[in-house]
Parts: C-alpha cells; sequence; structure tokens
C-alpha cells in the first residue's frame, strides 16, 4: 500500500495521457494543479484561521469557538459565506484603480509563493534552480499591495499603517534573506527539490548545528515580523489604527487581505520546515535503521503538515504571548540585534563550511 | 550603549522572552474558566455578592416582612422603589398602616443594595435569578409583594 499522492498524481497522469491528445493532457493538468493550489489555498486558511481561534482560546483560558458544528469546526466556513456575501463598499475620494488592485497584488503575491512549496514527495509546482531566491522575491511583493492598500485609501491610519509595514517589511525582509543564505551556503543549491532530497538522512537544522540553529531562529522571528502578526502588528495595530492598511476595505476585498495574511503564515512555516526541517522527508537518524525504516511508512505531505503545524503553532504561542512593540523597538530588534547577529552566523557557517565541521 | 551592555541586554532580552513564553505555556494548558451557559444551567455556580434582581421573599402563608416604613423608598438613590401603603382597620380598633404595592423597576436599578442594607425589618434581599430580559420596558416594573400576602405575625 502506497500512501502518497504521488501515486495518485500518476495514476491521473496515465489516464489522461492514454485518453486524449498530448496538448489537451497537459492543459487539463496545468488547469487542474492550479485549481487544486487555489482550493488549498482556500481550504488551509479556513483552517488556519479555526486553529488560531482555538489555540488563542486555549492561551488565554477560554474554549474558542464551539457552537457551529462539532466544536465549531463549522465557524470559519459559515464566517466565509459570510464575507463572500457582504457588500464591497465604495469609498468616495479613493484612488479607484490602486485601490481595487491592492488586495488583488497581496493575494496573488502569497499565491505564487504558495505554489513554490514542495508539499510532499513529487508534488510541488514550480521547481526553479533558484528557489529560494524565487520566494523571497515574489513574497516580498505583498508589501508593494500593503502599501498600494495604504496609500489608495485617502485615510491617515492606512497611510499610517501602510508606512509602517513598509518599514517593517523591509528590515525584516534582510534577517531573512541572511538567514536562508545560511542553509544555502551549507548545501550550496538553492532548488527546493534538492534541498529536501539533500535532507533525507539528517535535516539541516541538525547538519549545520549551531549556525543552523540560530539562522532557524532568526528566520522564525524575522519571518513572524514579515506576517504582520503578533509582537510585529504595527500595520494593523487595532488599538491605535482601527485596521491600518485595510481599515477601507469590506466584504472579498478585505476577505483577500485576510486570507494572504493567514496564508503567509503558512508560507513562512512551510519554507522553515522546508529549509530547515526537512520539507517533507521523515525524520531519519543515521545509525537507527529500524527507527528510519519506520518513520518512512508515514506519508511525506503528513511530515511536511506536521512540521509546519508545529511551526505554526510556535509563531501563534509568540503571538499571544507578546505585547506589540513600538516601530523604534521594532527597528532596533531588527538592525541591532537580529542582523549583526544573522552576518555573524554567515560568517560562523563559512568557516564551518569550510573546514567542514558539519555533519 | 557599550559593548558589554550590548552583550548583557541579549542575556537579559533572551530570559525575558522564555519567561512571557513559559507563562504563557503554564496557561495553555489551564482548563478553561469559560462556562457554556445555556448548558451549564443547572450547575450555574454563582457568586455570594453577585446582585440581579430585588425580590421580597415570601413564606408558605403567603406573608411577608415590609411593614410599609418607606425606608427603601427614601434611600434609593434614583427612584427606583415606590412604596404604596394603605391603612386598614387592626382588630383592637386602631388604623393601622399596611403595604398595599410594593413596586420596584428593574430598568432603573443600579444594584447599589443602599436599600436591602437599610431595610429595618429585612423583608428584601437581592435575589441571583439573573434571566430578566423581556421585550417590552413597561415589563421591567415589578410588583415585588404577591397578590393577597399580608405582614408576618411577630413571634410572640
Amino acid at each position: 500500500m502506497n500512501l502518497e499522492l504521488r501515486t495518485l498524481m500518476q495514476l491521473i497522469d496515465e489516464g489522461l495521457r492514454a485518453n486524449l491528445p498530448k496538448f489537451w493532457a497537459v492543459a487539463i493538468e496545468c488547469l487542474s494543479v492550479g485549481l487544486a493550489l487555489l482550493a488549498g489555498y482556500a481550504v488551509l486558511a479556513m483552517l488556519l484561521i479555526y486553529v488560531e481561534r482555538k489555540v488563542c482560546a486555549w492561551f488565554q483560558v477560554r474554549i474558542g469557538p464551539n457552537r457551529v458544528g462539532p466544536f465549531g469546526i463549522f465557524q470559519t466556513v459559515a464566517d466565509t459565506l459570510k464575507m463572500l456575501l457582504k457588500e464591497v463598499i465604495p469609498i468616495n475620494h479613493v484612488d479607484r484603480f490602486l485601490f481595487y488592485t491592492a488586495p488583488f497584488v497581496v493575494i496573488a503575491a502569497s499565491m505564487l509563493t504558495f505554489a513554490a512549496l514542495p508539499f510532499a514527495k513529487g508534488i510541488q509546482a514550480i521547481d526553479f534552480n533558484i528557489g529560494v531566491f524565487y520566494i523571497m522575491a515574489i513574497s516580498s511583493i505583498s508589501i508593494l499591495g500593503i502599501l498600494l492598500a495604504g496609500w489608495s485609501s485617502n485615510n491617515k491610519f492606512s497611510m499610517i499603517g501602510a508606512m509602517r509595514s513598509g518599514a517593517q517589511m523591509i528590515s525584516y525582509e534582510l534577517s531573512v534573506g541572511l538567514s536562508l543564505l545560511a542553509i544555502v551556503m551549507l548545501s550550496g543549491t538553492m532548488q527546493l527539490s534538492t534541498l529536501v532530497e539533500q535532507q533525507a538522512d539528517l535535516w539541516f537544522i541538525f547538519q549545520g548545528h549551531v549556525p543552523a540553529f540560530i539562522a532557524f531562529v532568526i528566520y522564525l522571528i524575522a519571518g513572524h515580523a514579515e506576517t504582520n502578526r503578533g509582537p510585529f502588528d504595527l500595520p494593523e495595530a487595532e488599538s491605535e489604527l482601527t485596521a491600518g492598511f485595510h481599515t477601507e476595505y469590506s466584504g472579498i476585498h478585505f476577505g483577500f487581505f485576510y486570507l494572504a495574511e493567514y496564508l503567509n503564515m503558512f508560507i513562512i512555516a512551510g519554507i522553515a520546515a522546508t529549509v530547515f526541517l526537512g520539507g517533507w522527508q521523515p525524520l531519519h537518524i543515521p545509525g537507527l535503521d529500524g527507527f528510519n525504516y519506520v518513520m518512512d511508512f508515514i506519508p511525506s505531505f503528513i511530515w511536511f503538515l506536521a512540521k509546519v503545524f508545529f511551526l505554526i503553532f510556535l509563531s501563534l504561542w509568540v503571538r499571544w504571548t507578546f505585547p506589540r512593540l513600538r516601530i523604534d523597538q521594532l527597528l532596533h530588534l531588527e538592525w541591532k540585534y537580529l542582523m549583526p547577529l544573522s552576518l555573524l552566523n554567515i560568517l560562523i557557517m563559512a568557516v564551518l563550511v569550510v573546514m567542514g565541521w558539519h555533519f | 550603549m557599550t559593548f558589554s551592555s550590548y552583550i548583557k541586554s541579549w542575556g537579559v532580552g533572551i530570559k525575558s522572552l522564555a519567561t512571557g513564553m513559559s507563562i504563557s505555556m503554564m496557561n495553555f494548558w489551564r482548563k478553561p474558566v469559560t462556562e457554556c451557559y445555556p448548558e451549564n444551567r443547572h450547575t450555574l455556580q454563582m457568586s455570594d455578592r453577585f446582585r440581579a434582581v430585588l425580590t421580597m421573599p415570601h413564606n408558605a402563608n403567603n406573608e411577608h416582612k415590609c411593614t410599609a416604613c418607606g425606608i427603601c423608598q427614601l434611600s434609593c438613590p434614583n427612584d427606583t422603589i415606590q412604596v404604596i401603603s394603605k391603612t386598614e382597620a387592626a382588630e383592637d380598633g386602631k388604623t393601622k398602616k399596611v403595604l398595599d404595592r410594593h413596586v420596584y423597576k428593574l430598568g432603573q436599578c443600579t444594584f447599589c443594595n443602599l436599600c436591602v442594607m437599610t431595610c429595618p425589618s429585612g423583608a428584601i434581599v437581592f435575589s441571583q435569578d439573573f434571566e430578566q430580559s423581556v421585550y417590552t420596558r413597561s415589563k421591567l416594573t415589578l410588583q415585588l409583594n404577591q397578590p393577597g400576602s399580608v405582614l408576618e405575625k411577630k413571634q410572640a
């Protein structure tokens, strides 16, 4: 019995190729991959919103959503239906073109990053040889959407939120990049599929031990800041700026921002799992062959999702623990603490790789 | 900022973050304090000092302790209570003031407890029955003494 998703994919592929001309088989496959990604995106977002609300409730010694369906599992489904049925309220004196484009920029950026994640063995829509680079580049487009949203709303709160967001994203992008660079140095590749393959015997966080662990922690902090959540939620800052950059949005446009926020959490955790925790590779310990053999029975997509949800739990833990930073504290943390440490960490990693002190 | 204080600030920062995280993790494993309200009606525990609505307890013979002295009405800061009395002929031929209606406007009450504290005969108490919502405001005007009730005879 093979529980891998790849076997199902191969069955579909063979069936299509046997019954259709090559062009139509490829066209249908491309279309269905796109649809699957979109559907996965929406379902994961709903799941994440539910998980967030439940975990938040447990941290605050509450019960959380528990009325719609057993344990409230249909709460987000109901919320999504509500969001879809809501009116998009036209706002006077906005820059109409930019105002209506901004949510699509944000969601397209996060969608494109989501598509590049290797979800399971053989399940990856886009696999560039510069995968890490691509992910970094495309995920920073979403800041453009946030800036546009704040600017075009013609609202001081939105503008302040967007400006804070700009300062925050540009600063923390550096740490994200530098911490991923440490692993790229260790592995010698930027291709996500190769990165995952190289971790078959031992995950990079163990291969690179100290510097890899430091890079992992820096990546988690900086990535968390990139998602505009938790102690880094200055761009939204409910108590100061109503809702920051998305104050003026309603209906499905607000829904797009909401969806993108939660999916960015998944994407950051997904990249962290891929680069540091072995992606979809099972946990292997060199020497323990019996243990490794047993671990191979768990399907790869379960490994990936388990790692991602573990990292998401860490991010929720941080979010519901710490109070919001002030803008100067936010920049302090990046420029005086995380950035110097990541630079130092890269130096350590370089020495480690040159001397061959890694596993 | 000297270099040594910078290094120190790393330690202080990491320590305080770890403290915060451990405290929230402790809370994570605690049992939720929230109760599911309509389901727990039968086991609901109200706190002792909770005040929901003013009531006048009656005994089994439909007798209350209110002497219609009106002190509760006087002590009420916002005119919630109105004590309407009537005179009745007593057995010895004298006329006597007795309670006709004790009107209490729940919608106006601030639950300050001054009426209960000043009542010389202990005739009124606050009950903990909080399910008092109604559809019309006029229904919030309550009569506390039951129809046909009389003053409880003093124990000889």
